[in-house]
């Protein structure tokens, strides 16, 4: 099995008294899908913080294809191949999607004294790389705000591993999306993962997990509960470990309870 | 392996349904009507004579010296209001140490334009550094300049307008820059030719084109080069359109909106040059409303007002709509007073029918 690109190891994260994360190990090898998986402050955020450099750890360390590495910010973690793309996807509705796709990145090209944005290939790069993905731009000059969730999404990540992303850090990629549009965002997490990139797929949704995962971390309260290959586990007991499985069978039984006594 | 997801609304799309998503079409089409408008009830009076003409497009020239960098301002999501008090700041900056304290014209105008760009970094940097609306910040600068020009003119001169600079100016290096004429050997032979009308006295009726149009032009084509295939042209739209995002990816938005506003305050500058090198003279009055004028050019020109879209080109139609308008009305001589009622109604026409481009733009393809 192929080594890990990033690892983080008995990593730990203190805000004043709260234990934000406390000994948490996670990893993501090349061409796997990692879930992480858990419920609104279990520590999700605190954790794809850290591996993205806008945290460094209190206790334990992160390693980079093995070597402990210090993230001196979030650039410097882009720049270790680590992309992370979050929920608003860092995308301008007005701009074209070409532009968006290189922005602040621009290609230029010189005619004599003067360089100037190179649209010609901008336009193909990001038609291209959208297709690799996927997904047929009808026009790489149409504005991004009229493009599908799904192919937003597209255009996110096929931007960050154009630019060199090995692994992708994916934040509730399907969240607000409707059925449709979540399916083709995780067709886009397969592609990657077949084009070797290890992703980090965060999510509280266990269905949308499930499919695409390979390996899944759960945490509660800060902790983790343990790392399962797809083999171990099924998809009923990955419900059941998180917070909401439970609660539900207890919510259910509870129900069904008070319909037989019902008040008649 | 993944199938292919093709979109089964995909349709081709024309050139036709391309063009009318530009932002400039609202602004194109007012100047069309417009010229239509006054062709009929203006024809004959001489609006569209060689002189009249000139006399629009100097109208026009001037409005759109301000027009297009303040169009780029306002894509990247910011107003400068304090453009119309620059001008008449810049005017006395001018005409002060030319007049009282013997400078050359040349110096007096290199000082102008660099306490000028101070100023409008200045702004930037207010805007960006607090964070506040960058209509309250200028607002303040509006008034701030104002009141400082009235003061440092009474203070040194006692009156409200300085004069005499004409003479000064005869044989300065730098007077033909901003008052001259342009291609007056190719007027003359057009008007040899019976093309341009002749005066009583037998000269052509205009006998040059003034170089404020040339300013006009090239600052639009400038602006219109920077804004869409220069690299900062990416950075200004991503910084009005989506701040964050342009942040999140690297774009310097603080350092692109501070060096608009030095731009368009070097513009208030321009404008002031010219106006003072033209009629020879500054006055503490100068340029009042002028920011007001100059965002309704850009807005009939198809800009936002919320920012991340718009263009410098419409902008010039906009301002050439203001110049013809404003003349056309004298010419025609329908009350000039009305003028402005004119073009507050074209702005709100302009706004309405620019978001319903707009949503054209953001749905049809």
């Amino acid at each position: 099995m192929a080594e890990p690109y990033v690892e983080l190891k008995s990593v730990s994260k203190y805000f004043g008294s709260v234990v934000a994360l406390k000994d948490v190990s996670f990893d993501v090898r090349p061409g796997e899908v990692h879930c992480l998986l858990g419920d609104n402050g279990a520590g999700k955020s605190t954790l794809i913080k850290t591996l993205s450099g806008v945290y460094t750890p209190d206790e334990g360390e992160i390693r980079v294809q093995g070597k402990p590495t210090r993230f001196a910010s979030p650039a410097d973690t882009r720049d270790s191949g680590i992309a992370t793309v979050y929920q608003d996807l860092a995308l301008v509705p007005l701009m074209s999607v070409a532009r968006n796709f290189f922005l602040g990145r621009e290609p230029m090209r010189k005619f004599g004294p003067i360089s100037q944005f190179d649209a010609d290939f901008a336009n193909r790069t990001a038609y291209d790389e959208m297709s690799a993905m996927g997904i047929q731009l009808r026009d790489p000059e149409q504005p991004v705000g009229t493009l599908s969730g799904g192919e937003r999404q597209c255009l996110a990540i096929a931007r960050a591993v154009y630019f060199g992303a090995k692994v992708l850090i994916l934040d509730e990629p399907t969240s607000a999306l409707g059925v449709h549009q979540a399916s083709v965002v995780l067709k886009l997490i397969v592609q990657s993962k077949a084009r070797g990139i290890g992703v980090i797929f965060i999510s509280h949704n266990v269905h949308h997990a499930y499919v695409v995962g390979d390996r899944f971390t759960l945490l509660k309260r800060g902790r983790s509960t343990g790392t399962y290959a797809k083999g171990e586990i099924t998809r009923d007991q990955l419900l059941n470990l998180m917070a909401g499985g439970k609660e539900l069978v207890d919510l259910e039984q509870e129900l069904a309870k008070s319909a037989r006594n019902g008040p008649a | 392996m993944v199938s292919e997801i093709r979109d089964e609304r995909v349709r081709s799309v024309s050139r036709l349904s391309r063009l009318l998503s530009r932002p400039e079409l609202g602004a194109a089409a007012g100047t069309v009507l417009v010229f239509v408008f006054f062709a009929i009830t203006a024809g004959n009076t001489g609006l569209f004579s060689a002189k009249g003409i000139v006399n629009f497009l100097e109208v026009s020239a001037q409005l759109g010296i301000l027009a297009a960098p303040v169009a780029l301002l306002m894509i990247a999501g910011e107003f400068d209001l304090s453009v119309g008090s620059m001008i008449g700041f810049a005017g006395i900056l001018i005409a002060i140490p030319a007049v009282f304290w013997g400078w050359p014209i040349w110096l007096s105008l290199l000082f102008t334009f660099a306490i000028c760009g101070g100023i409008g970094a200045l702004n930037g940097l207010a805007v960006v550094r607090t964070g506040l609306p960058s209509f309250i910040v200028t607002l303040g600068s509006l008034f701030m300049l104002r009141g400082l020009t009235l003061g440092l003119t009474r203070g040194i001169s006692g009156r409200t307008q300085v004069s005499g600079v004409h003479e000064l100016a005869q044989n300065d290096p730098l007077n033909s820059l901003f008052s001259g004429q342009v291609l007056s050997g190719p007027i003359a032979w057009l008007a040899n030719l019976g093309l341009i009308g002749k005066r009583a006295d037998g000269m052509p009726a205009i006998s040059g084109i003034p170089v404020s149009i040339v300013w006009w032009i090239v600052l639009t084509l400038a602006c219109t080069w920077l804004l869409t295939r220069s690299r900062f042209g990416n950075w200004i739209f991503a910084a009005g359109g989506e701040a964050n995002a342009a942040r999140n990816l690297g774009v310097p938005v603080a350092r692109t909106k501070i060096t608009l506003f030095v731009m368009t305050a070097l513009a208030a500058a321009l404008f002031a040059a010219i106006q003072v090198l033209v009629t020879g003279s500054a006055d503490t009055l100068r340029g009042t409303q002028k920011e007001f004028e100059a965002i309704i050019a850009v807005v009939i020109g198809g800009t936002l007002l919320t920012g991340g879209y718009g263009s410098a080109v419409g902008a010039m139609f906009g301002a050439l709509i203001f110049g013809v308008v404003q003349m056309g009305i004298f010419y025609t001589g329908i009350d000039t007073d009305w003028f402005k009622l004119f073009m507050g109604a074209m702005m709100v026409i302009a706004v309405l029918f620019n978001s319903y481009v707009r949503n054209r733009a953001m749905r049809s393809r």
